[in-house]
């Protein structure tokens, strides 16, 4: 038996040639700005809506902006920075429909904005003052999840209640639905992700895996989360894979418009490597210059995923300065909106707590939380007895 | 009226709650077709079809993770773990995403999700398969945990907690499946969160939930010949704790002995043990004693009839708080 018979040498697979994202990146608008043909895949919407992107992109950038100044000046105990990924946020979030449902992680600040949630309410969960703002159900969007890679099988089973509702693969456009799962490069290493990838594919749930190679989880590179491009690990699981140039609007969009229009058929699921790079820190309390080195941040800074779109923009006469100069007057009330939001955000109270840990409160839960109401009043009374006799 | 199995009490449970309401599905690990390892689920696929009744995958943390998510949607999933000792891989889903999720989302998303799980030991089976493991989940805020000890019990508790909605963990003690009683459909059922007591007597109370319910009543027999008559009180509900039936036999006794098979350290027992020294402080004639199995991992099936609390072991403890 040769060498050979055991496949190609994975070196040949997975190697610094990945350092771009490879000949099999999908790509329809260069880092130059410059749009491209793909034989599989075309952005097929008007100039109006690279316009809506451009305005999407800087305002999602905006928030994470503001938020990192947020937490910088201690109103934030963290913050979950999404620099880099906005164009595979907004590309993606934007492929949706309204009666699709997301599943994010903790850094979807750019999808949570295409789905109309108010980005005040992203900083409940980084402040400390609740856990996450917004009402999952009626704005198709989750709560973040923390725990790695836990929302792709909630995703998966949503996805297989859809089915059961009778809503993939009517033919009706108003009608038929599907769900997106967005994770990291280091959740792919997570036992539930791989099951998800397993129960979506049996049963042909209607699930697009959208996953942001970033690169990093944390301070591990994606070497010690794969020997081979994730994408092609969807094969294995017996669906398709796509890589997409993760810093290109244009092609993040149309590739997940193509794969959610395929859940949405009954086609079943997809997996889509967004190939990007977190340009900032994991988190606020995390230092990258401990672990990466500065050249590869400045690679990736030619890709950057807003600078393209405006350089289309501008070329082809598209916008002018008065359009950039109108975005960022709106990006400028947003970030006012957050600064003075945030800290107008009301802490919760103590006996708060107790009221929603279940949907019919259990009579001990109600002891407790009379037992520490009591509690807490009797400091009132010991200071309003202080100041009787101090008086 | 008609004679039934614990086993088929939770089948006839299931069914009528199926019946009553399309969004009930079960899911779980040979459910479909083969009814269930313990044929728990038998015939259920053929009458609702497979969308309702699931064989998953092999993957116990995919089964309570995709219920999250047929949860949100508006189902009411009932998932099959199909021993105790297989729960572990499902065991993040259940305490982080299950748990926690109406209290995370301030009450905007319910988990009306049922977890079932035969615990225990007695039917000589090989390592994993015998798991006491119902301390881990009583722990967790966000959960109910409820243990059924009868036929009779097992079909309207299993209806029950599928009605309810937060999330429940129903231990079915699978020893007792064979069991049989008479099942009177007609009659009102006792609530979920209520302990009951299943035996007067005024001497001692055992407290005991799950398959040692009927230990204790065999225990009780035993001691009426030897002129000790004991109450007997089956817990029933795990988390919450109904304790006002046990605050007033203890009141009544003065003696407490509290018996389960999973182990003592940290065991149900510890907090029943506290709970009614706090309360029942001046009732009390003796410390409460705990029954349980011991702080070792379930043993090789040879030797599980000495490891698990008997009639015996049972009495002993009796004879030991009457002495004090």
């Amino acid at each position: 038996m040769t060498d050979a018979a055991f496949g190609p040498d994975l070196g040949e697979v997975f190697g610094p040639h990945q350092r771009d994202g490879g000949p099999e990146l999908i790509q329809l608008l260069t880092p130059e700005g410059e749009r491209v043909e793909h034989p599989d895949f075309a952005f097929d919407l008007d100039d109006e809506h690279i316009l809506g992107f451009y305005r999407d992109l800087v305002m999602t950038r905006r928030i994470d902006t503001e938020a990192t100044a947020l937490q910088r000046q201690g109103e934030l105990g963290i913050w979950a920075s999404l620099l880099g990924q906005e164009a595979a946020q907004v590309g993606s979030g934007r492929a949706m429909r309204e009666q699709d449902f997301a599943f994010p992680t903790y850094r979807e600040h750019g999808v949570a904005w295409c789905r109309g949630i108010d980005p005040l309410h992203l900083l409940g969960l980084f402040r400390g003052v609740d856990q996450g703002g917004w009402d999952p159900i009626a704005d198709g969007f989750s709560l973040y999840t923390i725990v790695i890679g836990a929302q792709t099988l909630h995703a998966t089973g949503y996805a297989m209640g859809m089915q059961r509702d009778g809503v993939v693969g009517t033919g009706d456009p108003e009608r038929d639905a599907a769900v997106i799962a967005y994770f990291g490069d280091g959740a792919t290493s997570q036992g539930d992700v791989n099951e998800a990838f397993i129960w979506a594919s049996v049963f042909n749930a209607p699930v697009v895996f959208f996953c942001q190679n970033n690169q990093w989880a944390i301070s591990e590179p994606i070497e010690r989360q794969t020997r081979i491009p994730l994408y092609q690990r969807a094969l294995g699981f017996g669906f398709p894979g796509l890589r997409v140039d993760g810093n290109d609007v244009l092609a993040v969009h149309a590739v997940t418009q193509a794969a959610l229009q395929r859940a949405r058929e009954g086609s079943g699921p997809t997996f889509v490597e967004a190939y990007t790079y977190r340009m900032g820190a994991h988190t606020t309390s995390d230092d990258p210059t401990k672990y990466r080195v500065t050249e590869e941040l400045e690679h990736w800074k030619l890709k950057d995923p807003i600078e393209r779109v405006k350089a289309y923009l501008s070329r082809s006469g598209v916008a002018d300065e008065d359009y950039y100069a109108d975005v960022e007057r709106e990006a400028e009330e947003l970030a006012a909106h957050l600064r003075k939001g945030c800290l107008e955000l009301p802490d919760p109270s103590p006996l708060d707590i107790f009221d929603q840990v279940y949907e019919e409160i259990t009579p001990e839960l109600e002891a407790q939380r009379g037992q520490f109401a009591e509690y807490l009043s009797s400091f009132d009374e010991a200071h309003a007895s202080e100041a009787g006799a101090r008086s | 009226m008609t004679a039934i199995t614990l086993g088929k009490g939770v089948n006839m449970g299931l069914r009528a709650a199926m019946e009553r309401d399309p969004k009930v599905i079960v899911m779980g690990e040979d459910v479909g077709k083969l009814g269930g390892v313990f044929r728990i689920t038998d015939g259920l696929q053929k009458d609702f079809g497979e969308d309702r009744v699931i064989d998953t995958p092999l993957s116990e943390s995919g089964i309570l993770g995709t219920a999250v998510g047929l949860a949100m949607r508006g189902y009411r999933p009932v998932c099959e773990i199909q021993f105790d000792g297989f729960v572990y891989p499902a065991y993040d889903q259940i305490v982080s995403q299950v748990a926690k999720f109406h209290f995370r989302s301030r009450g905007l998303v319910k988990m009306p999700i049922v977890i079932r799980i035969p615990f225990g030991g007695g039917i000589g089976a090989v390592e994993h398969h015998s798991e006491s493991p119902e301390a881990y989940f009583s722990h967790t805020a966000g959960l109910k945990v409820v243990a059924c000890s009868n036929p009779v019990d097992a079909y309207w508790m299993i209806q029950q907690a599928i009605e309810a909605d937060d999330p429940i963990v129903f231990f079915e003690p699978k020893r007792r499946y064979w069991e049989k009683a008479e099942l009177d459909e007609s009659a009102a059922p006792t609530g979920l969160f209520t302990s009951r007591v299943v035996k007067e007597g005024s001497d001692l109370t055992v407290l005991a939930y799950g398959p040692m319910v009927k230990t204790a009543l065999e225990a009780a027999i035993a001691a009426q010949e030897e002129g000790k008559s004991l109450e007997v009180i089956d817990l029933r509900t795990l988390s919450p704790l109904d304790l006002e039936p046990v605050f007033t036999s203890v009141r009544k006794t003065g003696r407490l002995v509290v018996v389960h098979e999973a182990p003592l350290s940290l065991g149900l027992g510890s907090e029943l043990s506290a709970r009614i020294s706090e309360v029942c402080f001046y009732s009390l004639e003796a410390p409460v004693l705990r029954v349980t199995g011991f702080d070792t991992p379930y043993p090789p099936s040879r030797i599980e009839e000495e490891y698990l609390p008997d009639l015996d072991r049972v009495l002993d403890a009796v004879d030991r708080s009457l002495a004090y």
